[in-house]
């Protein structure tokens, strides 16, 4: 048992990775334990990357190296909150690290959003990338359309899966209950809407150009709907980023290219639409969407406001909302209702009084909201780390009343016979490589909760608890 | 010869850190950095010296004359962001 500040992170995720290697750069006696509700680590990178951009799922590789291989102890397949109160953690700890994330979707309060056959894009894309809760949900892919609601990565990533041939996805990690179903996909046409126009689009403009290179697929750009308004116009060039000017650059390319002949299946992007009703007699059959003007609100923003006129149905089988996603409260520690992360300064989160709760602290999306790619919790976990790092070398931080290490381990191994240590997760992460190297592809994933323990009890048991 | 980065940039820094003629941008700090979907590399600055190709953990980094076909794209617009940036900086002064 060492003497140096014993860390708990709640949250396998990049924010929670990124965290526990900054903890190790700036105080190397840190003993750091990651917790985890899945008994896989890596959070989004696992089960958010799409599985056709591999490239960016190699991030395991540094995550692992500098965090389970430093000797960062797993407790995976536990649920903080359920298996283990906060306060227990606290007894334990002398610090810890909430890197929740966002688990759950924005709604969009329109009429028939719960219409079988209308998805939050977050399950299709948990259901494809493997997750083990999501293994179960069937989505119907007979009917001929689709629609994706939503301009930003999300919906880029499930119209790209929706529309790639049965060969590509082969090569891939994705699911094989999501392989199998997607193969038969009988989808000819995904219609991805956006409430604003293409200055506004929240793709970037490499996912953006994506959509317009893949074999195969023509996409379909209006080429009424990329002449920018004046309001677009004037705000781009006083205000657009880079990537909004390329974005605008790539869509009226897109809008004045002659149609791909001999594609396989097409993708239509439409411009300042906004659903107003998902409608079908038991079953998703149409939406129904309305036209927007943009206006700018009194902070200067852009907002899509509806014009008056006719809505015009699209016919669709299948509806994907991709609208952002929404964290949820953590049982025995404040959460902010209104902004829905935890209350905080620089990640040290606030009691009611506004004051810091000693030893608490958040990074990622809990404390900042679902915004910003991957290496941006990377900047975010440095701050957070710092902030601590600064609390404990203040003495501002409590003394763990049970601070051996092994005491909280038989804890937790006695409350869950299936927790999954860093010898469970290297026993599943070998065994899904092996299965992968023999079809050619980056892994083939395990994905109920029953194969995960059992391929992870598989380690041998002398390994467990060290 | 120059490097460029890809779209699959994660904007994790670790080339920033690593380059030895500070020829990666933007860094955190900067105005542009927090909009940025990715990093640039100047081609009129970068030596070639491939730190940052072993540092970047999803390898998006590429030599000029090694970029895989679908990132053809990236060697243009590596350039174009510097390109913008001086513009707008000339006309900032």
């Amino acid at each position: 048992m060492g003497s140096g500040p014993r860390i708990a992170i709640v949250g396998a995720g990049p924010a929670g990775a990124f965290a526990a290697a900054t903890l190790w750069q700036l105080r190397r006696d840190a003993e750091v334990d990651l917790f985890e509700r899945l008994p896989t680590p890596w959070g989004l990178l696992r089960g958010g990357v799409a599985p056709d951009h591999q490239e960016i799922k190699r991030l395991d590789d540094a995550f692992d190296r500098e965090t389970l291989a430093r000797g960062c102890r797993l407790f995976g397949n536990v649920e903080v909150g359920v298996d283990v109160s906060h306060e227990e953690l606290m007894r334990h700890y002398t610090a810890v690290i909430y890197a929740t994330g966002a688990q759950t979707d924005k709604s969009l309060g329109i009429p028939g959003e719960d219409l079988p056959g209308s998805w939050a894009a977050t399950e299709f894309v948990a259901w494809y990338n493997g997750h083990p809760d999501y293994r179960g949900l069937e989505f119907d892919l007979s009917p001929q359309r689709a629609v994706v609601i939503g301009n930003g990565n999300v919906a880029a990533d499930v119209t790209r899966m929706l529309v790639r041939s049965s060969e590509e996805l082969a090569r891939t990690d994705v699911a094989d209950h999501a392989l199998e179903a997607l193969r038969q996909s009988r989808i000819e046409e995904v219609v991805v809407l956006g409430r604003r126009g293409p200055a506004q689009v929240a793709f970037t403009s490499s996912e953006l150009r994506e959509l317009g290179q893949l074999d195969g697929v023509d996409l379909r750009v209006d080429r009424e709907d990329v002449e920018l308004d004046p309001i677009s116009q004037s705000w781009l060039e006083e205000l657009g980023t880079f990537t909004a000017r390329k974005n605008v650059q790539l869509l009226h390319e897109f809008a004045h290219q002659p149609e791909r002949t001999g594609a396989r299946r097409r993708i239509v992007l439409r411009f300042l639409c906004s659903p107003v009703e998902i409608r079908g007699d038991g079953r998703v059959e149409a939406v129904d969407i309305r036209r927007n003007e943009l206006v700018r609100g009194d902070d200067g923003s852009i907002r899509a406001r509806p014009v008056e006129g006719d809505v015009e149905t699209i016919e669709c089988g299948l509806v994907l909302r991709s609208v952002g996603y929404r964290a949820v409260p953590l049982p025995g520690v404040p959460f902010d209702e209104r902004a829905f992360v935890l209350p905080n300064e620089r990640g040290r989160v606030l009691g009611a009084d506004g004051e810091p709760l000693p030893g608490v602290y958040a990074v990622g999306w809990i404390k900042r909201g679902p915004t910003g790619i991957l290496g941006t919790n990377k900047r975010d976990a440095d701050e957070t780390v710092r902030c601590l790092v600064e609390d404990l070398e203040a003495d501002r931080l409590p003394v763990p009343a049970e601070p051996d290490p092994e005491r909280l381990q038989a804890l937790l191994a006695g409350r869950n016979p299936d927790l999954v240590t860093v010898e469970g997760w290297r026993a599943i992460d070998a065994h899904e490589r092996e299965r992968g190297s023999r079809a050619q592809r980056p892994r083939v994933k395990l994905s109920s909760r029953d194969e995960l323990l059992e391929a992870a009890a598989a380690a041998s048991p002398s390994d467990t608890g060290s | 010869m120059t490097y460029v980065i890809a779209g699959s940039c994660i904007k994790d820094d670790s080339c920033i850190e690593v380059c030895p003629v500070d020829c990666i941008h933007p860094k955190p700090g900067d105005p542009d950095f927090e909009t940025a979907e990715q990093l640039y590399i100047d081609p009129e600055i970068c030596i070639d010296c491939d730190a940052c190709v072993e540092a970047c953990p999803v390898d998006a980094i590429f030599p000029e004359a090694f970029t895989p076909e679908k990132f053809a794209y990236a060697l243009d617009l590596n350039a174009e962001f510097f390109a913008e940036r001086d513009a707008a900086e000339r006309t900032a002064a």
